[in-house]
């Protein structure tokens, strides 16, 4: 479990790091654009040689959990618990998490809510643990929409759901340390709409959506974004967003939500499935 | 002026970026324009949430740190305590500016700020003062947690610590050849102001 925080915080998945550098490559020479992109790919490289975290904002640590029926959730929380403080101890993590009423931190990054934690029982006798450290400064620049918005002119439909996410890219501009990578759901309540949201961003960056319109949605919203000059770190150029991904939950028919959130590019995502005895078996990014 | 070698990707290229050194003089920041990339070396304060909401309410600095012509970098760095009692900072990207921003324009008028280094920019008040005052906003890299902590040479003491926790302290840190953007100048100029005004045009174009 250790290792898999410490490769989370160290590793740009490769799905991410080759749209990282398709960005690089894009943005025009001798702009401050290209300079942020050249640092961003330095910073890669020497993250990993050095196992030190990719960013100093080790972030929310969060564990999504495929597991059989019978599986020891409360055994699986202790040693999460245990990893995350061993972690901080050897740096891998940011002494990061703070009481929210008295300010104090105890150094652990283990308290109410941290880590957190979602299972998900599956008929498999597999076990996935998939982990998530998502920063601060993206989680801040996040959104939610609740349609009809007049100001935006967005109504209940995806054309609706389309002015939302791109008003939600514009507003955050570089804030979130861009060029970076939105999680969508249209649909559920204001608590499922950003859990789902966050859960797209454990889908890989090259695959597509099955529901072809949320996939054209994706494509479009892509490649709007990226014309609209706002570039890496706000600077200006052409890689505003690395990728798009939406998914649709139902809703009831009084609430319409469109939740963003938002990843930067320091997108730090790891999983493995664990064998009988608990050990990591694959790595799955 | 300062040419250098920049190694990306296993290639070597040239590039020139402006010297930055400590003392940090109205006149060089003056001399700053938007868009400029700098080269900072010289001692700068971390300072972030927790301490632009105490100096905001009136406390006082602690001895040791004096930000007049100084530098203060909202930062919130991975320090380890090395066995000799000494720090090493193995991760020192900047944070997101903008929540000191309802702070930012008095620290600058009370402390005499020369500059702030962070990410994302900053609003109206902070121009503003930047203007008034004599003092640049410089963007660093957001993530790039690696790059910036190679250019942290020396922790030379740490300050609240125990009060604000490691991220939220004061830690005064010797950098060199640190790395930044000149997106707020000391003329009224915002890179961030024109970007996002573009964006709004583009983005309405398109819609």
């Amino acid at each position: 479990m250790l290792e898999l925080v410490r490769r989370t915080s160290v590793e740009i998945p490769d799905d991410v790091q080759k749209v990282i550098l398709a960005g690089l490559e894009r943005e025009k020479k001798g702009t401050i654009a290209e300079s942020a992109m050249k640092i961003i790919d330095r910073n890669i490289q020497m993250a990993r040689e050095k196992s030190q975290p990719i960013c100093q904002d080790t972030g929310s640590i969060l564990f999504y959990v495929e597991c059989p029926v019978g599986f020891d959730q409360i055994t699986f929380k202790e040693a999460a618990r245990d990893a995350v403080r061993e972690a901080t101890k050897k740096g891998y993590l940011r002494q990061n998490s703070v009481d929210s009423i008295t300010g104090r931190n105890d150094g652990t990054n283990v308290g109410p809510g941290s880590p957190t934690i979602h299972f998900h029982q599956h008929r498999s006798s597999e076990v996935f643990v998939r982990l998530m450290l998502k920063g601060g400064g993206c989680e801040n620049v996040g959104a939610q929409y609740s349609l009809p918005n007049e100001k935006l002119k967005a109504d209940r439909d995806l054309k609706g759901c389309r002015r939302a996410i791109l008003d939600a890219v514009l507003q955050a501009q570089g804030k979130g340390c861009g060029p970076g990578v939105l999680g969508v759901c249209i649909g559920g309540d204001r608590a499922t709409g950003y859990e789902h949201s966050k859960m797209q961003l454990l889908r890989k960056l090259d695959d597509r959506n099955v529901n072809p319109d949320l996939d054209g949605l994706e494509q479009e919203i892509l490649q709007t974004a990226n014309e609209l000059g706002i570039g890496p770190m706000g600077f200006g150029g052409k890689t505003t967003l690395l990728g798009v991904k939406i998914c649709a939950v139902n809703r009831v028919p009084a609430s319409y939500f469109v939740s963003v959130s938002y990843m930067c590019w320091a997108f730090r995502r790891q999983g493995v499935t664990l064998n009988a005895e608990g050990e990591i078996s694959t790595w799955l990014y | 002026m300062v040419r250098l070698n920049r190694h990306t990707a296993g290639k070597i290229e040239q590039i020139t970026m402006k010297e930055l050194s400590f003392p940090f003089t109205e006149e060089k920041i003056r001399a700053l324009k938007v868009g400029d990339e700098v080269l900072i070396s010289g001692t700068v304060f971390t300072g972030r949430d927790a301490v632009h909401k105490y100096l905001h309410e009136g406390g006082e600095l602690p001895s040791g740190v004096t930000l007049r012509d100084g530098i203060i970098y909202h930062c919130g760095p991975v320090m380890m305590k090395q066995d000799d009692g000494s720090w090493k900072c193995t991760a020192a990207g900047p944070t997101t500016s903008i929540r000191e921003e309802p702070y930012q324009w008095q620290i600058i008028r009370d402390f005499g700020v020369r500059a702030v280094i962070g990410k994302g920019g900053m609003g109206e008040r902070t121009l503003a003062a930047c203007k008034e005052h004599g003092c640049v906003y410089l963007h660093g890299i957001g993530g790039a947690a690696q790059v910036l902590a190679e250019c942290v040479k020396k922790v030379r003491n740490v300050y609240f610590l125990e009060k604000f926790g490691s991220p939220e302290a004061i830690w005064e840190l010797d950098v060199a050849d640190f790395p930044a953007i000149v997106t707020i100048d000391a003329h009224g100029n915002s890179l961030h102001k024109e970007v996002f005004a573009r964006s709004e045009d583009e983005l309405a174009k398109r819609l």
